[in-house]
């Protein structure tokens, strides 16, 4: 395996250690801030947003909002999940310095889950949230507001018509099939790394036993475990891989490319819901609520399809039945995937699977 | 301190209570039901904690000496039959440090075993109040023996939720009837006082000279008493009204003539010039208002014991007595002081219940009248016969005439014998204490003369000793 061969031992033990030091202590406030910010229109109430979503794909749909709430000023801040993760919880148990979020949004549901398990959100009620499906609303503290398929990606110019693997039976086939063409040049996130991929692969591991054939099938063909959307995507469009397994859609359209095609398996597809909450010692509550029921609206929803956090996901559009749709559900399920045991047992199986017999 | 007023109307009161009744009941059920709910509610989620801390308990294992949980996604599905709520779950080894939980810093402490396998218990998670369930699993490893405690907890929204609903689905149909029940007690009230109401508009339609007894029979029975009394009462105040008038008119018509006779002699002696004339005037004007004093006496007499007959308690008294009394009184040697008269009493009490005075008149003027008309000697007697005590005047005479005899008793009735003296009073005052105290007027004719009784019913004197 190429990218553990090129990872030394030192960095595992390092992530290893850095991610016990979060688990185990929690409440050692990281120093880690937003990665950008930028304040949107110019009213006098701040509305402090945190969230994980790159600025320049949310930005419209800001820009919108303040313009229908002139007397807002929204404080963006985009952060990495577990720096967010932690600011939230630090805030929540009156720790922390800085000011406290009005708005969290985060790709990584299961801390959002984990955070108003810990009784850190506040409800709220409306029209909007309660036409919301079960699996997108908890509590009426947390609200799923995206709807973004896990996809498999694959390069156009290498792969086509009958080749293109529709499910995840027909990547396996493909793997065992054509192990030589696709050796090396299968590419999925790095679990310890991402946290997306983690909940992509904890998904996974729950709806079929497709899992572990797929990992037996990534370590046969020596795919690579590698972070970052944007560097998987880009790298497929060049063609040094060929397919990138669990890829979230959004950025996909977000960096559309000819070269890269797009599969919601047909099996299942996970569609991740991207979590809303108002943090209990939000100073702004009242206008919080405001954007969530505006992030609900049929307009916003237009702004959203439009750069793909909602995803065309029209049956006939895409030839996705309704019943292959696997939303990952905002309930306390998703409190197992925080829980160290299976986290660990999760990751060995991944190391395992990906060790190679060539390792130094 | 409030003061309760009880409202006027008989119906308001009585459904008052039983609105009380019901509300009480109501309450006391609601109390019930909403116990009853929470158990069923507290025991249902509690089968769910335990399912889900039996599904981790057993989905952990010992692992190079340590126990790994491999957390049941099952356990969280179990526990999503409350939806709403808040979880907890934490995994303890054998010296009580965290295996494995949901948040390494908020730990719940485990409590104390008791022996039991499964204990639950109340905490607050975050503030808020929850259930608990604590587990207890034993390993006997070769490189693991000893047990891990299993806690699950959870939040109480949907307990409380199933109460709540467990407690309205049985309080509706408890509502409903209580409803109808008041529906029914209002029917049942309004019926059961109709009789009352329409006893009420009788009387206020009566005329209010009309003392007439009302009609008692189609009224239950309670009612019956309170007519009954009422009947009794306006039969006496009837009577009352009806001798009133009786001496009114008597006095009007017995009065007029001798009063007018009375003037029309005093303006004759006035006119009279010679002293011998005017004094035989003057003679026969004081005989004249002599009568008229008996007269008066006898109608005041009459008009009393009329009077006392109906208003007067009966007491328990002894004719002998009175017979006694009238003798001692020697009014006899005044009226007659050639008659003589003989007392016969025996030696046992005779014991009636009645008013003495009003028998004591009844007495002397059938002793009057026996001295005036009848033929010496004259016995006054009392005596004993079966269930009736009499009290009897005789004289050796024939009695009046059988024609005479018959019209007897009535007022003013006079015999052409009779003199100026005599109104015919007497014996209507006789006849009157004889209806007033159940008695009866007997007169015979014997070897011995003639009789007249005043018979009364005689007085158990052993009940009334009792």
């Amino acid at each position: 395996m190429r990218h553990a061969a090129r990872r030394g031992l030192a960095d595992l033990l390092l992530a290893a250690l850095s991610l016990l030091a979060i688990l185990t202590a929690p409440t050692v406030v990281e120093a880690a801030g937003p990665e950008r910010g930028a304040v949107f229109g110019e009213g006098g109430t701040p509305l402090i947003f945190r969230s994980t979503t790159d600025m320049t794909i949310i930005r419209p749909v800001l820009e919108r909002f303040v313009e229908r709430n002139p007397d807002l000023a929204v404080h963006y801040e985009q952060w990495a999940s577990n720096a967010l993760f932690d600011n939230s919880r630090a805030a929540c148990e009156g720790e922390g310095g800085g000011d406290p979020a009005d708005a969290v949004l985060s790709s990584a549901v299961q801390h959002m889950v984990w955070l108003v398990n810990a009784a850190c959100g506040s409800p709220y009620v409306s029209a909007n949230t309660a036409a919301l499906p079960e699996a997108r609303r908890w509590r009426d503290e947390l609200w799923g507001i995206t709807e973004e398929p896990a996809v498999i990606i694959y390069n156009t110019g290498a792969i086509r018509g009958q080749d293109v693997p529709r499910s995840r039976f027909a990547l396996l086939d493909m793997m065992r099939t054509q192990p030589d063409l696709l050796r090396g040049r299968i590419a999925t996130y790095d679990l310890a790394e991402s946290g997306l991929g983690y909940l992509f692969a904890h998904s996974d591991s729950l709806e079929a036993t497709s899992f572990g054939a797929l990992l037996e099938g990534f370590a046969r063909t020596e795919a690579v475990a590698t972070c970052c959307s944007s560097e998987i995507i880009r790298d497929v469009a060049e063609g040094k891989f060929l397919i990138a397994y669990n890829v979230l859609g959004s950025y996909v359209t977000e960096r559309r490319s000819p070269e890269v095609g797009v599969v919601m398996p047909e099996d299942y597809t996970l569609v991740l819901s991207r979590a809303y909450m108002i943090p209990r010692q939000a100073r702004q509550k009242e206008a919080a609520a405001r954007l969530l029921d505006f992030l609900l609206s049929p307009e916003a929803r237009k702004i959203l399809t439009k750069i793909g956090l909602v995803a065309h996901m029209d049956p006939a559009e895409t030839g996705l039945p309704l019943s292959a749709r696997r939303a990952i559900a905002l309930s306390p399920s998703l409190l197992v995937a925080m829980d160290r045991h299976r986290r660990d047992r999760l990751l060995s199986l991944w190391e395992g699977a990906f060790v190679p017999p060539f390792r130094p | 301190m409030v003061e309760f007023h009880l409202p006027r109307g008989l119906a308001a009161r009585v459904l008052g209570a039983v609105l009380l009744l019901l509300l009480t009941g109501g309450l006391l059920v609601s109390g019930s039901a909403w116990l009853n709910g929470r158990q069923a509610a507290r025991q249902a989620y509690d089968r769910i904690l335990l399912g889900a801390a039996s599904d981790i308990a057993e989905s952990t294992r010992i692992q190079d000496g340590r126990p790994v949980v491999d957390l049941p996604v099952s356990a969280f599905k179990l526990l999503a039959q409350a939806p709403e709520d808040r979880v907890y779950y934490a995994v303890h080894g054998p010296s009580g440090g965290l295996v494995t939980g949901l948040d390494l810093a908020a730990v719940v402490a485990p409590r104390p075993r008791s022996g039991a396998a499964a204990e639950y218990f109340d905490a607050p998670l975050q503030g808020e109040r929850a259930r608990f369930v604590q587990l207890v699993r034993r390993f006997a490893e070769r490189d693991f023996s000893g047990e891990i405690v299993v806690i699950v907890g959870q939040t109480l929204r949907a307990r409380r939720g199933m109460a709540l609903g467990l407690v309205l689905d049985a309080l509706w149909p408890m509502a409903a009837a209580g409803l109808a029940l008041m529906l029914l007690a209002w029917v049942v009230i309004r019926s059961a006082l109709r009789p009352l109401k329409a006893l009420s508009a009788d009387l206020s339609h009566r005329d209010p000279y009309d003392l007439t007894p009302m009609p008692a029979e189609s009224l239950p029975s309670e009612l019956q008493v309170m007519i009954e009394s009422m009947n009794r009462f306006m039969g006496r105040l009837d009577r009352q009204v009806r001798a009133m008038r009786t001496l009114i008119s008597d006095s009007a018509h017995q009065l007029r003539t001798p009063v007018a006779a009375i003037r029309i002699q005093a303006e004759a002696a006035l006119e009279e010039p010679e002293p011998e004339s005017r004094n035989r005037v003057l003679a026969r004007l004081l005989a004249r208002t002599r009568s008229l004093s008996t007269l008066l006496d006898q109608l005041l007499s009459h008009a009393l014991v009329m009077h006392r007959a109906d208003s007067a308690p009966r007491a328990l008294l002894d004719l002998r007595e009175i017979a006694l009394d009238i003798v001692e009184r020697r009014d006899h040697e005044v009226l007659a002081p050639e008659v003589e008269l003989r007392l016969v009493i025996g030696e046992t009490p005779v014991m009636v219940w009645a008013d003495a005075f009003s028998v004591g008149e009844a007495a002397q003027n059938l002793l009057v009248n026996a001295l005036k008309h009848g033929i010496g000697p004259v016995t006054l007697g009392v005596e004993q016969c079966g269930a009736e005590a009499i009290l009897w005047v005789r004289d050796a005479g024939h009695g009046p005439d059988p024609a005479i005899a018959e019209r007897l008793g009535r007022r003013f009735e006079r015999s052409p014998a009779s003199g100026e003296n005599n109104v015919g009073l007497g014996l209507s005052i006789v006849k009157a204490v004889a209806a007033a105290f159940d008695g009866r007027i007997g007169m015979q004719t014997g070897e011995l003369g003639f009789q007249v009784s005043l018979i009364l019913p005689s007085a158990d004197v052993k009940e009334t000793v009792e």
